[in-house]
């Protein structure tokens, strides 16, 4: 489903990714953690185009997403994404957030995508706020409208960036919940978080980045079990500490 | 002091005082004049500000996008038209452009000024657009993108509506500043109210009635845009956001 190829990545001088390869089969589930800067956004990013990169290839249901004839709209419109900060856009409800994408990229009719956002929304368990604007909703809801407005365009895959981790402690657990239950249904996913309670619960896989490389990426029992660099080992004992 | 305010009353021609006050059969009181001067004072101002929000709006875009030919074309674009003062542009539009392009020749000189005005407001209205896209968080443009928008959509769905909500109070001081520009038309013989006020308080000697007439003429003009634009600000305002309503 996605596939990553020796990518690397230069901002001017400083390269951000060097050499990064893996797979992540459909299904699939895998969780990429690491300390901050280490690249992890970058490489998310890689995989629908919203960053380029200068060597290697990422291919997504065997579309080249690096290449300059690929239709990255038509790809990324399959693609969803979940970022750290929602990025639902203000100054539409949340009927017309879960619309917009709908209507405007897939083509479907108001009325069609209406139905369906709705039905995302009770699936987040959001509907009452359906005409509400995202500024008067709390983080945690937001991200949930986050999660249905990438799930009303009917992705191939999805992709989250650190989705908890602007949200206050209390609402963490129910953007998770959304997460896990997408997971168990058999949701491809592609998760940048330091929730390893998350990715001892659903992840297949657990990669490992520093300094802009992947140095661990085993079965999730494996790291958990015994991460073999040492910087991993290093890493997990910190955020497990607390 | 005297006031004479009946001066608007009189004959443009001969300075007879006429009966209601307005011309007939030909004949033109000074308060006609005066309204058909504030009427062209509101003509090159509306006409203008609709060249600088078309053009400014245009440019700042471009200087947001991932795209340098584009950004350069922006910023080169903002910069001209900034740094040359309005009234030497006003000239330039009037008398050397059309001897350098021969087909302008025929254009009247209200189009010219219209112009003018126009390109160096759309100067400021320009970086008034920049400055609010990139006061937006990155992550809206990506949101947009990884959503499937093409960039021309991300920005007419999600920068735009957000950006120009956000400057509509300097674009108020801007449009009201064009008003008060306007004022460089008479330059190049534009009957508007500047150049009402100084032919007419020649002719008529009663330059304090004129100009307070005037004074307030501008600051009608100006102050009911500023009013207009306000109500269309609350109305836009979006609710739950800071400085949003409901
Ligand atoms: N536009 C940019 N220009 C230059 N350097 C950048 C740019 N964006 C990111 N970087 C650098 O690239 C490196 C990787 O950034 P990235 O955001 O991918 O890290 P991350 O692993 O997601 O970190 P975090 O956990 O803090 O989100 C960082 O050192 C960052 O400073
Ligand atoms: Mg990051």
């Amino acid at each position: 489903m996605i596939e990553i190829r020796n990518v690397s990545k230069w901002y001017g001088q400083f390269q951000v990714l060097t050499d990064c390869s893996t797979k992540i089969e459909k299904g699939e589930v895998v969780v990429v953690c690491g300390p901050s800067g280490s690249g992890k956004s970058t490489l998310i990013k890689c995989v629908n185009g919203l960053e380029s990169f200068q060597q290697g290839e990422v291919i997504v249901n065997g579309i080249s997403v690096g290449d300059a004839k690929t239709n990255l709209p038509k790809l990324r419109a399959h693609v969803g994404m979940v970022f750290q900060h929602f990025e639902l856009f203000p100054h539409l409800t949340i009927t017309e957030n879960l619309e917009i994408g709908q209507v405007k990229v897939l083509g479907r009719s108001r009325d069609e995508a209406r139905e369906r956002g709705l039905k995302l929304l009770d699936r987040v368990g959001l509907r009452s706020q359906a005409d509400k604007y995202p500024g008067q909703l709390s983080g945690g809801q937001q991200q949930r409208v986050a999660i249905a407005r990438a799930l009303a365009m009917d992705p191939i895959c999805m992709l989250f960036d650190e989705p908890t981790s602007a949200l206050d402690p209390e609402m963490i657990n129910e953007v998770l919940d959304v997460m896990v239950e997408l997971a168990t249904e058999g949701m491809t996913m592609m998760v940048v978080t330091h929730e390893m309670g998350f990715a001892r619960k659903v992840a297949h896989r657990v990669i490992f980045m520093d300094q802009g490389r992947i140095i661990e990426d085993a079965a999730k029992e494996d790291f958990f079990g015994t991460p073999r660099s040492e910087r991993a080992q290093l890493f997990l004992s910190k955020i497990l500490g607390h | 002091m005297n006031w004479d305010w009946q001066v608007f009353c009189k004959n443009t021609l001969d300075g007879e005082i006429m009966p209601r006050c307005f011309g007939s059969g030909g004949e033109i009181t000074y308060l006609d004049w005066l309204l058909s001067a504030w009427g062209w004072t509101l003509s090159v101002s509306l006409l203008a500000l609709l060249v600088a929000l078309l053009f400014g709006s245009l440019m700042g875009i471009l200087r947001t996008t991932p795209h340098r030919g584009l950004v350069f074309l922006g910023t080169a674009w903002t910069e001209l038209f900034r740094n040359i003062p309005l009234l030497v542009q006003i000239f330039l539009w009037y008398h050397v452009l059309p001897a350098l392009v021969p087909p302008l020749r025929g254009v009247p000189s209200f189009l010219l000024v219209v112009m003018g005005l126009g390109l160096f407001t759309s100067a400021r209205i320009s970086e008034q657009v920049r400055a609010g896209i990139q006061s937006l968080p990155r992550g809206q443009r990506m949101a947009g993108l990884a959503l499937g928008f093409t960039l021309p959509q991300t920005y007419r769905y999600v920068l735009l509506p957000v950006a120009f909500r956000i400057i509509i109070p300097p674009l108020t001081s801007e449009s009201m500043n064009i008003i008060k520009n306007s004022s460089v038309a008479f330059a190049v013989s534009i009957s508007e109210l500047t150049m009402f006020a100084l032919q007419a308080q020649e002719e008529t000697a009663r330059g304090i009635e004129i100009y307070l007439a005037v004074t307030a003429l501008y600051f009608i003009s100006a102050f009911a845009l500023n009013r207009l634009l306000h109500a269309i600000e609350v109305r836009v305002q979006i609710p739950g956001v800071i400085g949003g309503s409901r």
